[in-house]
Protein backbone atom coordinates (compact mmCIF):
# COMPACT_ATOMS: atom_id res chain seq x y z
CA UNK A 1 0.00 0.00 0.00
CA UNK A 2 1.01 3.56 -0.55
CA UNK A 3 1.40 5.44 2.77
CA UNK A 4 1.42 9.10 2.88
CA UNK A 5 3.77 11.18 5.09
CA UNK A 6 1.08 10.87 7.84
CA UNK A 7 0.34 7.28 7.51
CA UNK A 8 4.27 6.56 7.57
CA UNK A 9 4.30 8.46 10.90
CA UNK A 10 1.28 6.54 12.29
CA UNK A 11 3.11 3.70 11.45
CA UNK A 12 6.92 4.73 13.08
CA UNK A 13 4.79 5.25 16.44
CA UNK A 14 5.05 9.12 16.21
CA UNK A 15 1.78 9.67 17.11
CA UNK A 16 1.53 7.03 19.91
CA UNK A 17 0.99 2.95 20.12
CA UNK A 18 -2.85 2.69 19.62
CA UNK A 19 -2.68 4.50 16.10
CA UNK A 20 0.10 2.56 15.57
CA UNK A 21 -1.82 -0.74 16.34
CA UNK A 22 -4.38 0.74 14.23
CA UNK A 23 -2.63 1.67 11.65
CA UNK A 24 -0.62 -1.96 11.26
CA UNK A 25 -3.78 -3.61 11.44
CA UNK A 26 -5.47 -1.81 8.52
CA UNK A 27 -2.47 -2.60 6.86
CA UNK A 28 -2.06 -6.00 6.97
CA UNK A 29 -5.88 -6.04 6.24
CA UNK A 30 -5.49 -3.96 3.30
CA UNK A 31 -2.91 -5.89 1.81
CA UNK A 32 -4.83 -9.10 1.74
CA UNK A 33 -7.71 -7.26 -0.09
CA UNK A 34 -5.58 -5.77 -2.35
CA UNK A 35 -5.93 -2.08 -1.34
CA UNK A 36 -3.64 0.63 -2.99
CA UNK A 37 -3.74 3.32 -0.68
CA UNK A 38 -6.31 4.78 2.24
CA UNK A 39 -9.08 6.80 1.75
CA UNK A 40 -10.16 9.42 4.61
CA UNK A 41 -13.29 8.84 6.04
CA UNK A 42 -15.79 10.99 8.21
CA UNK A 43 -17.23 8.46 10.64
CA UNK A 44 -16.75 5.27 12.41
CA UNK A 45 -19.61 2.75 14.11
CA UNK A 46 -18.19 -0.09 16.31
CA UNK A 47 -19.90 -3.35 17.09
CA UNK A 48 -18.41 -5.01 20.08
CA UNK A 49 -20.89 -6.56 22.42
CA UNK A 50 -19.30 -8.52 24.52
CA UNK A 51 -20.60 -11.95 23.51
CA UNK A 52 -18.35 -11.38 20.28
CA UNK A 53 -15.39 -9.58 22.35
CA UNK A 54 -15.20 -11.76 25.16
CA UNK A 55 -12.93 -11.63 28.09
CA UNK A 56 -10.12 -11.56 26.06
CA UNK A 57 -11.66 -8.68 23.79
CA UNK A 58 -12.50 -6.77 26.62
CA UNK A 59 -8.37 -6.64 28.25
CA UNK A 60 -7.57 -5.61 24.56
CA UNK A 61 -10.05 -2.59 24.69
CA UNK A 62 -8.98 -1.96 28.32
CA UNK A 63 -4.75 -1.91 27.29
CA UNK A 64 -5.31 0.71 25.32
CA UNK A 65 -7.69 2.93 27.81
CA UNK A 66 -4.80 2.36 29.77
CA UNK A 67 -2.62 4.96 27.91
CA UNK A 68 -2.07 8.80 28.11
CA UNK A 69 -5.45 10.77 27.02
CA UNK A 70 -3.45 11.98 23.90
CA UNK A 71 -2.35 8.46 22.37
CA UNK A 72 -5.64 7.02 22.75
CA UNK A 73 -8.99 9.23 21.55
CA UNK A 74 -10.41 8.81 18.01
CA UNK A 75 -9.71 11.68 15.43
CA UNK A 76 -13.52 10.99 14.01
CA UNK A 77 -17.49 10.79 15.54
CA UNK A 78 -17.11 7.10 16.38
CA UNK A 79 -20.24 5.46 17.07
CA UNK A 80 -21.49 2.16 18.83
CA UNK A 81 -23.92 -1.24 17.75
CA UNK A 82 -25.65 -2.31 20.70
CA UNK A 83 -24.52 -3.72 23.48
CA UNK A 84 -25.00 -7.13 24.77
CA UNK A 85 -27.55 -6.50 27.46
CA UNK A 86 -30.12 -3.26 28.60
CA UNK A 87 -28.60 -2.51 31.47
CA UNK A 88 -32.30 -2.15 33.53
CA UNK A 89 -33.10 -5.49 32.52
CA UNK A 90 -30.80 -8.26 32.63
CA UNK A 91 -32.26 -9.57 35.61
CA UNK A 92 -35.93 -9.26 33.91
CA UNK A 93 -33.95 -11.28 31.11
CA UNK A 94 -32.15 -13.65 33.71
CA UNK A 95 -28.51 -12.90 32.41
CA UNK A 96 -26.20 -13.22 34.74
CA UNK A 97 -24.12 -10.67 36.71
CA UNK A 98 -20.75 -11.86 34.69
CA UNK A 99 -22.56 -10.74 31.40
CA UNK A 100 -23.62 -7.19 32.72
CA UNK A 101 -20.04 -6.25 34.57
CA UNK A 102 -18.39 -7.39 31.08
CA UNK A 103 -20.69 -5.21 29.07
CA UNK A 104 -19.54 -2.21 31.95
CA UNK A 105 -15.91 -2.80 31.80
CA UNK A 106 -16.45 -2.47 27.38
CA UNK A 107 -18.40 0.75 28.21
CA UNK A 108 -15.63 2.23 30.58
CA UNK A 109 -12.91 1.27 28.01
CA UNK A 110 -14.36 2.44 24.90
CA UNK A 111 -15.77 6.32 27.14
CA UNK A 112 -11.87 6.34 27.68
CA UNK A 113 -10.83 6.65 23.75
CA UNK A 114 -13.75 8.88 23.02
CA UNK A 115 -16.04 6.55 21.73
CA UNK A 116 -19.44 7.77 21.48
CA UNK A 117 -21.90 5.02 23.23
CA UNK A 118 -25.08 5.41 20.90
CA UNK A 119 -25.88 1.52 21.02
CA UNK A 120 -27.39 1.21 17.99
CA UNK A 121 -27.75 -0.63 14.47
CA UNK A 122 -30.33 2.17 13.54
CA UNK A 123 -27.95 4.86 13.37
CA UNK A 124 -28.95 6.16 9.60
CA UNK A 125 -32.37 6.79 10.99
CA UNK A 126 -31.46 8.31 14.08
CA UNK A 127 -27.69 9.68 14.63
CA UNK A 128 -26.22 10.85 11.35
CA UNK A 129 -27.25 9.17 7.98
CA UNK A 130 -23.99 9.32 5.81
CA UNK A 131 -24.52 11.65 1.96
CA UNK A 132 -24.17 10.02 -1.03
CA UNK A 133 -20.34 9.86 -1.73
CA UNK A 134 -19.60 9.94 1.79
CA UNK A 135 -16.86 7.50 2.48
CA UNK A 136 -17.39 5.76 6.07
CA UNK A 137 -16.08 2.99 8.41
CA UNK A 138 -19.30 1.55 9.72
CA UNK A 139 -19.42 -2.18 11.45
CA UNK A 140 -23.09 -3.59 11.40
CA UNK A 141 -23.81 -5.33 8.11
CA UNK A 142 -27.38 -3.82 8.27
CA UNK A 143 -25.93 0.00 8.51
CA UNK A 144 -23.36 -1.17 5.99
CA UNK A 145 -25.98 -2.44 3.41
CA UNK A 146 -28.63 0.59 4.39
CA UNK A 147 -26.21 3.57 4.02
CA UNK A 148 -24.11 2.31 0.69
CA UNK A 149 -27.83 0.90 -0.93
CA UNK A 150 -30.02 3.77 0.27
CA UNK A 151 -27.76 6.76 1.28
CA UNK A 152 -25.11 6.16 -1.81
CA UNK A 153 -22.27 6.29 1.08
CA UNK A 154 -19.45 4.18 0.70
CA UNK A 155 -18.23 1.40 3.33
CA UNK A 156 -16.90 -1.99 3.70
CA UNK A 157 -18.03 -4.22 6.50
CA UNK A 158 -15.58 -3.13 9.10
CA UNK A 159 -15.33 -5.41 11.97
CA UNK A 160 -14.90 -4.16 15.36
CA UNK A 161 -11.26 -3.92 15.48
CA UNK A 162 -11.01 -2.15 11.95
CA UNK A 163 -13.97 0.10 12.98
CA UNK A 164 -11.85 1.32 16.01
CA UNK A 165 -8.73 1.37 14.11
CA UNK A 166 -10.72 3.96 11.40
CA UNK A 167 -11.57 5.63 14.48
CA UNK A 168 -8.07 5.91 15.76
CA UNK A 169 -6.62 6.87 12.21
CA UNK A 170 -9.18 8.65 10.88
CA UNK A 171 -8.82 5.98 7.97
CA UNK A 172 -9.58 3.09 6.26
CA UNK A 173 -7.99 1.39 3.29
CA UNK A 174 -9.26 1.99 0.25
CA UNK A 175 -11.08 -1.51 -1.47
CA UNK A 176 -14.23 -3.26 -2.17
CA UNK A 177 -16.90 -0.56 -2.02
CA UNK A 178 -14.61 2.57 -1.55
CA UNK A 179 -14.28 1.54 -5.58
CA UNK A 180 -16.53 2.90 -8.27
CA UNK A 181 -16.18 -0.18 -10.27
CA UNK A 182 -16.85 -2.50 -7.43
CA UNK A 183 -20.75 -0.97 -6.98
CA UNK A 184 -21.66 -1.88 -10.33
CA UNK A 185 -24.34 -4.65 -10.22
CA UNK A 186 -23.37 -8.52 -10.65
CA UNK A 187 -26.70 -10.34 -10.84
CA UNK A 188 -30.23 -8.74 -11.66
CA UNK A 189 -33.45 -9.44 -9.11
CA UNK A 190 -36.35 -9.41 -11.51
CA UNK A 191 -39.15 -9.10 -8.59
CA UNK A 192 -43.04 -9.78 -10.03
CA UNK A 193 -44.83 -8.79 -6.52
CA UNK A 194 -43.59 -5.81 -4.21
CA UNK A 195 -44.01 -6.51 -0.74
CA UNK A 196 -46.53 -4.95 2.10
CA UNK A 197 -45.34 -6.19 5.40
CA UNK A 198 -41.48 -5.87 6.73
CA UNK A 199 -41.14 -9.47 7.28
CA UNK A 200 -42.07 -9.82 3.34
CA UNK A 201 -39.28 -6.96 2.58
CA UNK A 202 -37.11 -9.67 5.10
CA UNK A 203 -37.87 -12.20 3.00
CA UNK A 204 -36.82 -10.82 -0.18
CA UNK A 205 -33.75 -10.09 1.47
CA UNK A 206 -33.26 -13.59 2.43
CA UNK A 207 -33.91 -15.23 -0.92
CA UNK A 208 -31.67 -12.38 -3.05
CA UNK A 209 -28.68 -12.84 -0.49
CA UNK A 210 -28.72 -16.69 -1.34
CA UNK A 211 -28.95 -16.07 -4.60
CA UNK A 212 -26.10 -13.56 -4.33
CA UNK A 213 -23.75 -15.78 -1.89
CA UNK A 214 -20.72 -13.62 -0.99
CA UNK A 215 -19.73 -10.19 0.14
CA UNK A 216 -18.17 -9.50 -3.75
CA UNK A 217 -22.10 -9.55 -5.01
CA UNK A 218 -24.32 -6.48 -5.70
CA UNK A 219 -27.81 -6.94 -6.90
CA UNK A 220 -29.62 -4.97 -8.99
CA UNK A 221 -33.67 -5.10 -8.19
CA UNK A 222 -36.04 -4.06 -11.09
CA UNK A 223 -40.19 -4.85 -10.54
CA UNK A 224 -40.33 -2.70 -7.58
CA UNK A 225 -43.43 -0.97 -8.03
CA UNK A 226 -43.12 1.77 -5.62
CA UNK A 227 -40.62 3.78 -3.91
CA UNK A 228 -40.35 1.72 -0.38
CA UNK A 229 -39.86 3.93 3.46
CA UNK A 230 -36.96 3.85 5.85
CA UNK A 231 -37.84 0.58 7.77
CA UNK A 232 -39.04 -1.26 4.39
CA UNK A 233 -35.51 -1.25 3.18
CA UNK A 234 -34.23 -1.46 6.48
CA UNK A 235 -35.54 -4.73 6.77
CA UNK A 236 -35.09 -5.47 3.50
CA UNK A 237 -31.07 -4.78 3.67
CA UNK A 238 -30.78 -6.27 6.81
CA UNK A 239 -31.94 -9.71 5.95
CA UNK A 240 -29.57 -9.20 2.83
CA UNK A 241 -26.86 -8.77 4.31
CA UNK A 242 -26.75 -11.22 6.54
CA UNK A 243 -28.06 -13.95 4.30
CA UNK A 244 -26.08 -13.52 1.42
CA UNK A 245 -23.04 -11.46 3.39
CA UNK A 246 -23.89 -8.63 1.05
CA UNK A 247 -22.86 -4.90 1.54
CA UNK A 248 -24.81 -3.30 -1.55
CA UNK A 249 -27.96 -3.24 -3.49
CA UNK A 250 -29.18 -1.27 -6.00
CA UNK A 251 -33.65 -1.04 -6.63
CA UNK A 252 -33.45 0.42 -10.51
CA UNK A 253 -35.34 3.57 -10.14
CA UNK A 254 -35.21 4.07 -6.36
CA UNK A 255 -31.86 4.03 -5.01
CA UNK A 256 -29.87 7.17 -5.59
CA UNK A 257 -27.13 4.83 -7.58
CA UNK A 258 -29.48 3.96 -10.22
CA UNK A 259 -32.11 5.69 -11.23
CA UNK A 260 -31.69 3.66 -14.83
CA UNK A 261 -30.57 0.19 -14.88
CA UNK A 262 -27.88 1.35 -17.23
CA UNK A 263 -26.24 3.40 -14.48
CA UNK A 264 -25.13 0.26 -12.76
CA UNK A 265 -25.08 -2.37 -15.41
CA UNK A 266 -21.48 -3.05 -16.46
CA UNK A 267 -20.94 -2.66 -20.36
CA UNK A 268 -21.26 -5.22 -22.72
CA UNK A 269 -22.33 -7.77 -19.74
CA UNK A 270 -25.35 -9.38 -19.64
CA UNK A 271 -25.91 -10.75 -16.08
CA UNK A 272 -27.13 -13.24 -14.35
CA UNK A 273 -31.20 -12.80 -13.82
CA UNK A 274 -33.27 -14.27 -11.26
CA UNK A 275 -36.59 -14.12 -10.66
CA UNK A 276 -38.46 -14.09 -7.45
CA UNK A 277 -42.23 -13.57 -7.13
CA UNK A 278 -44.86 -13.97 -4.13
CA UNK A 279 -45.00 -17.85 -3.98
CA UNK A 280 -40.76 -17.66 -3.14
CA UNK A 281 -41.31 -15.57 -0.08
CA UNK A 282 -44.36 -17.39 1.22
CA UNK A 283 -42.08 -20.64 1.04
CA UNK A 284 -39.39 -18.76 2.57
CA UNK A 285 -40.88 -18.07 5.52
CA UNK A 286 -42.55 -21.29 5.50
CA UNK A 287 -39.71 -22.87 5.52
CA UNK A 288 -38.74 -21.86 9.07
CA UNK A 289 -42.68 -22.16 10.45
CA UNK A 290 -43.06 -26.31 9.50
CA UNK A 291 -44.22 -28.18 12.68
CA UNK A 292 -44.05 -25.34 15.11
CA UNK A 293 -47.46 -24.75 16.20
CA UNK A 294 -46.36 -22.62 19.39
CA UNK A 295 -43.48 -20.17 20.33
CA UNK A 296 -42.65 -19.53 23.99
CA UNK A 297 -41.62 -15.70 23.02
CA UNK A 298 -42.11 -13.21 20.21
CA UNK A 299 -39.12 -11.07 19.56
CA UNK A 300 -39.09 -7.44 17.67
CA UNK A 301 -35.31 -6.88 17.27
CA UNK A 302 -32.42 -7.07 14.71
CA UNK A 303 -32.81 -4.25 14.21
CA UNK A 304 -33.73 -2.07 16.40
CA UNK A 305 -37.20 -0.39 15.91
CA UNK A 306 -37.99 2.64 14.54
CA UNK A 307 -40.24 5.36 16.60
CA UNK A 308 -42.72 4.42 13.55
CA UNK A 309 -42.66 0.63 14.50
CA UNK A 310 -42.87 1.17 18.12
CA UNK A 311 -45.93 3.00 17.31
CA UNK A 312 -47.13 0.37 15.17
CA UNK A 313 -46.62 -2.61 17.91
CA UNK A 314 -48.45 -0.12 20.54
CA UNK A 315 -51.61 0.25 18.17
CA UNK A 316 -51.44 -3.91 17.63
CA UNK A 317 -51.48 -4.04 21.00
CA UNK A 318 -54.53 -1.99 22.16
CA UNK A 319 -57.35 -3.88 23.64
CA UNK A 320 -55.18 -6.72 24.32
CA UNK A 321 -52.59 -8.42 26.38
CA UNK A 322 -49.31 -11.24 25.30
CA UNK A 323 -49.40 -13.24 27.78
CA UNK A 324 -45.78 -15.23 26.22
CA UNK A 325 -42.52 -12.79 26.70
CA UNK A 326 -43.10 -10.25 24.19
CA UNK A 327 -39.68 -8.37 23.68
CA UNK A 328 -39.59 -4.79 21.98
CA UNK A 329 -36.09 -3.63 21.72
CA UNK A 330 -35.35 -0.05 19.87
CA UNK A 331 -32.43 2.41 20.12
CA UNK A 332 -31.00 4.58 23.09
CA UNK A 333 -32.18 7.55 20.98
CA UNK A 334 -35.98 6.11 20.33
CA UNK A 335 -36.81 4.97 23.62
CA UNK A 336 -37.29 8.71 25.36
CA UNK A 337 -39.66 9.50 22.59
CA UNK A 338 -41.32 6.66 22.90
CA UNK A 339 -41.68 7.05 26.44
CA UNK A 340 -42.40 10.49 26.28
CA UNK A 341 -45.15 9.93 23.73
CA UNK A 342 -46.83 6.80 25.97
CA UNK A 343 -45.47 4.00 23.67
CA UNK A 344 -43.80 2.73 26.06
CA UNK A 345 -46.27 2.73 28.56
CA UNK A 346 -49.26 1.47 26.10
CA UNK A 347 -46.85 -2.01 24.77
CA UNK A 348 -45.83 -2.50 28.57
CA UNK A 349 -49.41 -2.61 30.30
CA UNK A 350 -50.54 -4.83 27.29
CA UNK A 351 -47.64 -7.01 28.75
CA UNK A 352 -44.62 -6.28 26.64
CA UNK A 353 -41.30 -5.74 27.58
CA UNK A 354 -39.25 -2.70 26.08
CA UNK A 355 -35.84 -2.69 26.08
CA UNK A 356 -33.03 -0.23 24.33
CA UNK A 357 -29.61 -0.51 23.09
CA UNK A 358 -28.96 -3.82 23.40
CA UNK A 359 -30.06 -6.70 20.29
CA UNK A 360 -31.64 -9.97 21.26
CA UNK A 361 -29.05 -12.26 19.15
CA UNK A 362 -25.79 -10.31 20.41
CA UNK A 363 -27.37 -10.70 23.88
CA UNK A 364 -26.11 -14.43 24.98
CA UNK A 365 -29.18 -15.68 23.70
CA UNK A 366 -28.13 -19.62 23.93
CA UNK A 367 -27.68 -18.78 27.51
CA UNK A 368 -30.74 -16.92 28.06
CA UNK A 369 -32.31 -19.50 25.90
CA UNK A 370 -31.35 -22.01 28.85
CA UNK A 371 -32.25 -19.48 31.73
CA UNK A 372 -35.44 -19.33 30.59
CA UNK A 373 -36.48 -22.10 29.18
CA UNK A 374 -36.82 -20.34 25.44
CA UNK A 375 -36.66 -22.84 22.61
CA UNK A 376 -39.27 -21.58 19.61
CA UNK A 377 -39.46 -18.14 19.12
CA UNK A 378 -41.75 -16.23 16.48
CA UNK A 379 -40.31 -12.71 15.27
CA UNK A 380 -41.17 -10.12 11.65
CA UNK A 381 -37.08 -10.37 11.35
CA UNK A 382 -35.44 -12.61 8.52
CA UNK A 383 -32.11 -11.51 9.96
CA UNK A 384 -32.54 -12.82 13.59
CA UNK A 385 -34.61 -16.03 12.02
CA UNK A 386 -31.50 -16.71 10.43
CA UNK A 387 -29.00 -15.65 13.21
CA UNK A 388 -30.82 -17.75 15.99
CA UNK A 389 -31.19 -20.83 14.41
CA UNK A 390 -27.58 -21.61 16.00
CA UNK A 391 -27.80 -20.64 19.02
CA UNK A 392 -30.24 -23.47 19.61
CA UNK A 393 -33.75 -21.79 18.88
CA UNK A 394 -36.58 -22.84 16.29
CA UNK A 395 -37.24 -19.61 14.77
CA UNK A 396 -40.73 -19.04 12.77
CA UNK A 397 -41.14 -15.38 10.31
CA UNK A 398 -44.60 -14.09 10.95
CA UNK A 399 -45.86 -10.55 10.08
CA UNK A 400 -45.60 -7.85 12.85
CA UNK A 401 -49.89 -8.18 13.17
CA UNK A 402 -49.70 -12.12 13.53
CA UNK A 403 -47.05 -11.83 16.37
CA UNK A 404 -49.09 -9.99 18.24
CA UNK A 405 -52.01 -12.15 17.64
CA UNK A 406 -49.34 -15.01 18.43
CA UNK A 407 -48.20 -13.60 21.64
CA UNK A 408 -51.63 -12.71 22.89
CA UNK A 409 -53.12 -16.29 22.30
CA UNK A 410 -50.45 -18.11 24.79
CA UNK A 411 -47.74 -18.18 21.67
CA UNK A 412 -50.06 -20.53 19.07
CA UNK A 413 -49.09 -19.86 16.15
CA UNK A 414 -51.27 -17.58 13.90
CA UNK A 415 -50.90 -16.57 10.29
CA UNK B 1 -0.95 -38.09 -10.28
CA UNK B 2 -3.90 -36.22 -9.16
CA UNK B 3 -2.44 -32.42 -8.28
CA UNK B 4 -2.40 -32.21 -4.80
CA UNK B 5 -1.52 -28.64 -4.28
CA UNK B 6 -3.39 -25.62 -5.09
CA UNK B 7 -2.46 -21.90 -4.85
CA UNK B 8 -4.54 -19.42 -3.51
CA UNK B 9 -4.31 -15.75 -4.09
CA UNK B 10 -3.59 -14.65 -0.64
CA UNK B 11 -3.05 -15.64 2.59
CA UNK B 12 -1.84 -14.39 6.45
CA UNK B 13 -0.19 -16.13 9.23
CA UNK B 14 1.61 -18.82 9.86
CA UNK B 15 2.36 -22.21 8.06
CA UNK B 16 0.11 -24.95 10.05
CA UNK B 17 -0.12 -28.78 9.47
CA UNK B 18 -3.63 -30.95 10.19
CA UNK B 19 -6.49 -32.74 9.23
CA UNK B 20 -8.88 -31.21 6.81
CA UNK B 21 -12.41 -30.24 8.24
CA UNK B 22 -14.34 -30.14 4.13
CA UNK B 23 -17.28 -28.78 3.19
CA UNK B 24 -19.00 -26.89 0.10
CA UNK B 25 -20.75 -23.99 3.36
CA UNK B 26 -20.04 -20.98 4.74
CA UNK B 27 -18.63 -19.93 7.60
CA UNK B 28 -19.58 -17.50 10.04
CA UNK B 29 -18.29 -17.33 13.59
CA UNK B 30 -21.38 -16.29 14.92
CA UNK B 31 -24.04 -17.83 13.25
CA UNK B 32 -22.44 -21.37 12.70
CA UNK B 33 -20.44 -22.01 15.82
CA UNK B 34 -21.08 -22.66 19.82
CA UNK B 35 -17.81 -21.52 20.69
CA UNK B 36 -17.61 -23.17 24.15
CA UNK B 37 -17.86 -26.18 22.78
CA UNK B 38 -15.89 -26.31 19.61
CA UNK B 39 -18.74 -27.53 17.17
CA UNK B 40 -20.67 -25.88 14.53
CA UNK B 41 -23.72 -25.44 15.34
CA UNK B 42 -26.17 -24.20 12.94
CA UNK B 43 -28.42 -27.08 12.46
CA UNK B 44 -28.85 -26.46 8.39
CA UNK B 45 -24.68 -26.67 8.30
CA UNK B 46 -22.78 -28.95 6.56
CA UNK B 47 -20.61 -29.99 9.26
CA UNK B 48 -23.37 -29.72 11.87
CA UNK B 49 -22.22 -31.47 14.76
CA UNK B 50 -18.88 -31.50 13.97
CA UNK B 51 -15.61 -30.33 16.07
CA UNK B 52 -13.28 -27.73 14.52
CA UNK B 53 -10.82 -27.36 17.09
CA UNK B 54 -7.36 -28.06 15.85
CA UNK B 55 -8.96 -28.74 12.26
CA UNK B 56 -7.60 -27.03 9.00
CA UNK B 57 -11.29 -25.49 7.31
CA UNK B 58 -12.10 -25.46 4.07
CA UNK B 59 -15.11 -24.31 3.58
CA UNK B 60 -16.73 -21.97 0.61
CA UNK B 61 -17.18 -18.52 1.35
CA UNK B 62 -17.04 -16.48 4.32
CA UNK B 63 -20.75 -15.64 5.71
CA UNK B 64 -22.65 -13.51 8.09
CA UNK B 65 -21.96 -10.56 10.00
CA UNK B 66 -19.47 -8.90 11.95
CA UNK B 67 -19.03 -10.60 14.81
CA UNK B 68 -16.26 -13.06 13.33
CA UNK B 69 -14.11 -10.04 13.77
CA UNK B 70 -13.91 -10.43 17.17
CA UNK B 71 -14.69 -13.85 18.00
CA UNK B 72 -11.76 -15.46 16.12
CA UNK B 73 -9.50 -13.26 18.49
CA UNK B 74 -11.24 -14.57 21.06
CA UNK B 75 -11.34 -18.61 20.60
CA UNK B 76 -8.01 -18.09 20.34
CA UNK B 77 -7.47 -16.49 23.55
CA UNK B 78 -9.52 -19.99 24.65
CA UNK B 79 -7.71 -22.14 22.55
CA UNK B 80 -10.89 -23.62 21.16
CA UNK B 81 -10.26 -22.39 17.40
CA UNK B 82 -9.66 -24.09 14.42
CA UNK B 83 -6.12 -24.41 13.22
CA UNK B 84 -6.41 -22.48 9.77
CA UNK B 85 -9.33 -21.78 7.50
CA UNK B 86 -9.10 -22.31 3.58
CA UNK B 87 -11.81 -20.29 1.73
CA UNK B 88 -12.89 -19.97 -1.73
CA UNK B 89 -13.91 -16.80 -0.97
CA UNK B 90 -13.19 -13.97 1.90
CA UNK B 91 -15.36 -11.07 2.84
CA UNK B 92 -13.12 -7.91 4.44
CA UNK B 93 -14.69 -9.30 8.23
CA UNK B 94 -13.28 -13.05 8.00
CA UNK B 95 -9.64 -11.11 6.65
CA UNK B 96 -9.75 -8.39 9.67
CA UNK B 97 -10.56 -11.20 12.59
CA UNK B 98 -7.71 -13.19 10.93
CA UNK B 99 -5.34 -9.90 10.97
CA UNK B 100 -6.40 -9.47 15.02
CA UNK B 101 -6.18 -13.33 16.11
CA UNK B 102 -2.86 -13.50 13.98
CA UNK B 103 -4.72 -16.27 12.44
CA UNK B 104 -3.51 -18.62 9.22
CA UNK B 105 -6.03 -18.17 6.61
CA UNK B 106 -5.97 -18.65 2.73
CA UNK B 107 -8.38 -17.75 0.04
CA UNK B 108 -9.07 -17.73 -3.88
CA UNK B 109 -8.35 -20.00 -5.95
CA UNK B 110 -8.85 -20.98 -9.43
CA UNK B 111 -11.11 -24.05 -8.97
CA UNK B 112 -13.65 -25.07 -5.86
CA UNK B 113 -11.42 -25.55 -3.37
CA UNK B 114 -14.02 -27.97 -1.01
CA UNK B 115 -14.34 -30.14 -4.00
CA UNK B 116 -10.23 -30.66 -4.39
CA UNK B 117 -9.07 -31.35 -0.90
CA UNK B 118 -10.63 -34.67 0.62
CA UNK B 119 -12.62 -34.43 4.18
CA UNK B 120 -10.15 -35.74 6.81
CA UNK B 121 -6.98 -35.56 4.70
CA UNK B 122 -3.79 -34.47 6.29
CA UNK B 123 -2.96 -31.15 4.49
CA UNK B 124 -0.35 -28.49 4.84
CA UNK B 125 -1.46 -24.50 4.58
CA UNK B 126 1.77 -21.99 3.88
CA UNK B 127 0.29 -18.65 3.74
CA UNK B 128 3.61 -16.73 3.25
CA UNK B 129 5.47 -15.98 0.25
CA UNK B 130 3.92 -14.56 -3.12
CA UNK B 131 1.90 -18.07 -3.59
CA UNK B 132 0.39 -19.21 -0.54
CA UNK B 133 -1.30 -22.73 -0.98
CA UNK B 134 -2.53 -25.73 0.49
CA UNK B 135 -1.19 -28.67 -0.23
CA UNK B 136 -2.43 -32.80 0.38
CA UNK B 137 -0.15 -34.58 2.39
CA UNK B 138 -1.94 -37.86 2.50
CA UNK B 139 -5.95 -38.19 1.59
Amino acid sequence: MQLTDEEEAMRAGTMGPAVQMAIEHQIKVGRYLGAEDFVPVGQAHIMADTESLGVAGVEWLERLARLPAQHRRVRIPTITDPRGTDFAAAQRLKQQPWMVELEQRAVTAFEALGVLMTNTCINYQTIMPPVLGEHVAYGDTGVVIYCNSVCGARSNFEGGPSALSAGLTGRTPRYGYHLDERRQATLVIEVSHTPHELNEWGALGGIVGRLAGDYWQVPALVGIDRVPGSDEMKHFGAALASYGSVALFHIVGVTPEAQYMSDVLPAGRDLPTHEVGEEDLRAFAQSYAREIDKVDLVVFSAPQLSLVEMQQVANLLEGRRADIPLFVVTSPQVKPDADRMGLTTRIEAAGGTVLSGMCFYQSYAREMAEANGWKRLATNSAKLVNIIGGYGYRPALLSMEACIATACAGGRMTS
Amino acid sequence: MSETIFYATAGMGRRVEGHALVAKDGFSARYDLDRMRGVFSRPEHKLAGESYVGRVLVLDAAKGGVATAWMLHEMKARGVMPAALVLNAVNPIMVQGAALADFTMISGFDLDITQAVPNGAVVEVEPSGERPFIRVVSP
